[in-house]
């Protein structure tokens, strides 16, 4: 996002947004300088968000970021949420890490906070994470759909459509979602069957 | 004799130095050492072990940034290349335009075993009409070798790698002789339904032949097959080959494979190589340039070690470039002298000319078909258990396409170990759906998109080559390469072609795509270097004025200097240049041990 775009946020946010009613979370800068891993990283080791490089996000940010995170992905009968699987963590590591694509979200990601708090003020006179579940999703109804989302919305969709993004990347590749879709494999076989007979047959090749 | 370091190296007395550890490099050394001429083999990237440097069951969660690519590791995380990439930190190359069309990108992999270690291990033999192409069309250039003179050694190469695949009589899709394919795969379901519907649009549809094992090698006859009345080298192989496992199905043969199941040079050709005790290895070498000697042959190569940046020199009776097609070009083009002002075997000025790449466009479907299925394990052997070959042959002939070479058709589906963008975009079929509307969507559309990769033949032409920049230096001080690029209109038309087919494919399986497909060429295209097959810049040939190396791969200019990798490509048919990249480098090895014994060299 360029300055312009972000102004156009800012501005949208601040119409109905009288100053002071609360202090509305601030895009922050990095405080330490971030490292690549380099060309030559340890393959075979297990990594962990803020082991690489310094993460981003402070309480209320982490807060925002976990109520949206969940608002993606729920709980339900067949999984957990996504911040109960560490996304948040995953996320906050994402926009903390020092590459191009990441450098871009990462203004993408914390501009969007302040808007969504900006946006839950102006329609319903608090900050997102003191929403309940009916005004949460009246303001992602808005803003979940670029196409279909309204002129005022266009900068608010592209960066739900990202977090949306982040959140399942997060998401299914943890245990919790690769059970969720039922992948199965990432196992040694001691031959290839080729897809079973229910598979072939619902299919239509058997 | 094993890995050595650059002062040992330079003390060494060698019958033949082999420049880099590839497909090329690997083969050479292999069929060198089995035989037992001594062999100095000299890698610009550092020591690689597989069996220990290998992410095999890592799962994303276990990487930084769930394992996506990034600069460092442009191939994602887990990918087995390392220092590696389209940009090397510290050594840069330089492209003459920045204009779309007109790049070329260059990947490298700074590392023993080179890009073998990271590749698809598609392994398509090139057909009669591959090593004839001028003779059949009038464009570009034949080799001056015909299938007959390659067939030998494809035999040999599949018999030592392992490659699974089928024969199916397809015109100028060779067939192997009995006993050298292993058999291929089970299709996946996405296989089965793409054959069903591709058949009915007349495409065919069968094996695809890579080098994975899906079966133990025979290592009771196969030693003895390749390397006849040599005993030494028949124990040593069969040793080696009952140490490879085959594929267990599971974990992404990109990552490399720590069972040695697939072909790495550094699981294949080396450790048996090695075991001769007439193999060293010096990694962290750059080679620099290979000065000419007052006899007008050359006596070695200089190198920079990288790890003391000293500048060194090792000796041999023969000098073989195995170094990767455009860093072949590149010492080649750097070792100048009053005799080559040009660069080493220069004469004719053709090197760095007639630097060719992949045709590359793909097309993704979603496949109702697909949704919502039993689950089931579907990792396979990674991909590519079946593949389209070039169907058209015959309409081409008449002069019914628009362009005058083939392509080949891969293709893969996403019911496969979820990764970072397994779900990111899925609003084009979810409508933007967020909530437990999400999580329903994601169960439904895991496994239902096909992807399709369109791999065409490029012809040489005058506006593709690279030469060496006046300016532009690496870290280690040697001048680096500049690219020219250009597309013909029988690559572009190529390109909307594929996007034509793939989306009259899906649409066909009952599929749908996001986007129509692109009927503009130029834009349908991948970039050039993308597809990371490029081959070229020393053009073997008949003809000393127009061609750098002779049919035997040595150079016309210097009777002991070799070539080895895919430099000397006249022509880049759609197969995937590593089968015959190795076939060809046995070939010339076979060449080096024949002149050697008669003290030719």
């Amino acid at each position: 996002m360029d300055r312009r775009t972000t102004l156009k946020w800012m501005a949208a946010a601040a119409a109905a947004f009288p100053l002071g009613q609360f202090v509305p979370l601030q895009a922050a800068e990095r405080a330490r300088e971030a490292k690549p891993y380099g060309t030559d990283p340890k393959l075979i080791d297990a990594f962990h968000p803020g082991e690489l490089w310094p993460l981003t996000f402070n309480p209320a940010q982490r807060r925002l970021a976990t109520a949206l995170c969940d608002t993606i992905i729920p709980v339900d009968e067949t999984s957990p949420s996504a911040s109960a699987v560490g996304v948040v963590d995953f996320i906050d590591e994402w926009i903390s890490a020092p590459y191009p694509t990441q450098t871009v979200d990462r203004k993408l990601v914390l501009e969007g906070f302040v808007w969504l708090d900006a946006e839950a003020s102006r329609r319903f006179s608090k900050s997102f994470t003191a929403l309940n579940a009916e005004q949460v999703h009246a303001i992602c109804d808005d803003i979940c759909y670029l196409p279909k989302a309204g002129a005022d919305f266009v900068e608010a969709a592209k960066f739900f459509a990202r977090y949306r993004d982040l959140t399942t990347g997060g998401f299914y590749t943890t245990p919790q979602g690769r059970k969720d879709v039922q992948y199965v494999g990432n196992v040694p076989l001691p031959r290839f069957d080729g897809p079973p007979l229910e598979v072939l047959k619902k299919v239509g090749l058997a | 004799m094993s890995f050595i370091d650059a002062e040992t190296a330079g003390k060494g007395e060698y019958d033949v130095i082999v420049v880099g550890s590839g497909a090329g490099g690997g083969q050479m050394a292999y069929t060198l050492a089995m035989n037992g001429a001594r062999v100095l083999m000299l890698e610009a990237g550092r020591k690689y072990d597989p069996m220990t440097e290998t992410a095999m069951f890592q799962t994303p969660e276990m990487a930084p940034l769930r394992g996506v690519d990034t600069p460092d590791k442009p191939f994602g995380f887990y990918d087995a290349t390392i220092d590696g990439g389209w940009q090397v930190p510290g050594e840069p190359y330089v492209s003459a335009s920045d204009k779309d069309g007109e790049r070329f990108e260059w990947w490298r992999a700074r590392m023993l075993g080179g890009r073998t270690n990271h590749w698809g291990r598609a392994s398509l033999r090139n057909g009669p009409y591959d090593f004839k192409p001028h003779s059949r069309d009038g464009l570009g250039f034949d080799w001056p070798i015909g299938y007959e003179d390659m067939a030998p050694y494809y035999d040999k190469v599949e018999m030592l790698v392992g490659v699974y695949g089928s024969n199916e009589g397809l015109e100028n899709t060779p067939d192997s002789p009995e006993g050298c394919l292993l058999p291929p795969p089970k299709p996946v379901i996405s296989d089965l339904l793409i054959r069903k519907h591709g058949t009915k649009l007349g495409l065919p549809v069968v094996a695809c032949h890579r080098a994975v094992m899906t079966r133990p090698l025979d290592w009771k006859n196969v030693p003895a097959k390749l390397h006849p009345g040599n005993t030494v080298a028949q124990d040593i192989l069969a040793r080696d080959m009952r140490k490879r496992s085959p594929c267990f199905w599971a974990t992404p043969c990109g990552n490399g494979c720590s069972i040695r199941a697939n072909y790495q040079s550094t699981t294949v050709h080396l450790p048996p190589a090695l075991d001769t005790g007439k193999l060293d290895i010096v990694t962290d070498a750059m080679v620099a340039e290979v000065p000419l000697g007052k006899n007008g042959r050359v006596g070695g190569v200089r190198f920079v070690d990288k790890r003391s940046g000293r500048s060194r020199e090792a000796r041999a009776r023969v000098v073989v470039l195995a170094a990767s097609a455009c860093e072949t070009v590149r010492i080649l083009l750097n070792s100048k002298s009053v005799r080559f002002p040009q660069g080493l075997a220069n004469s004719s000025g053709k090197v760095g000319k007639y630097l060719m790449d992949t045709v590359g466009s793909g097309v993704a479907g979603q496949i109702p078909l697909l949704e919502s299925l039993p689950p089931h394990n579907a990792d396979g052997a990674t991909w590519g258990h079946m593949y389209m070959p070039w169907w058209e042959y015959k309409a081409q002939k008449a002069g019914k396409l628009s362009f005058a070479r083939g392509y080949h058709v891969e293709f893969y589906d996403n019911r496969r170990m979820p990764d970072f963008y397994t779900n990111a975009g899925l609003e084009w079929l979810s409508g933007g759906s967020y909530g437990r509307k999400l999580k329903e969507d994601a169960r439904r559309y895991f496994g239902s998109m096909v992807y399709f990769a369109g791999r065409g033949e490029m012809i040489p032409n005058e506006n593709s080559y690279c030469e060496i920049d006046p300016q532009v230096k690496d870290k280690w001080g040697i001048p680096v390469l500049r690219f020219h690029w250009k597309w013909s209109e029988h690559e572009t038309r190529q390109a909307a072609h594929m996007q034509k087919t793939f989306a009259d494919l899906i649409a066909a399986m009952g599929g749908r795509t996001q986007k129509p497909p692109e009927t503009d060429g130029a834009k349908a295209i991948e970039p050039g270097g993308k597809i990371i097959h490029e081959v070229g810049g020393a053009m073997m040939g008949d003809d000393p004025q127009r061609s750098v190396v002779d049919k035997w791969c040595r150079a016309w200019d210097v009777e002991n200097l070799f070539l080895a990798d895919g430099s000397v490509f006249p022509s880049n048919a759609d197969k995937n240049p590593t089968l015959t990249i190795m076939a060809n480098a046995w070939r010339v090895a076979d060449r080096i041990l024949d002149q050697m014994q008669r003290k030719e060299l």
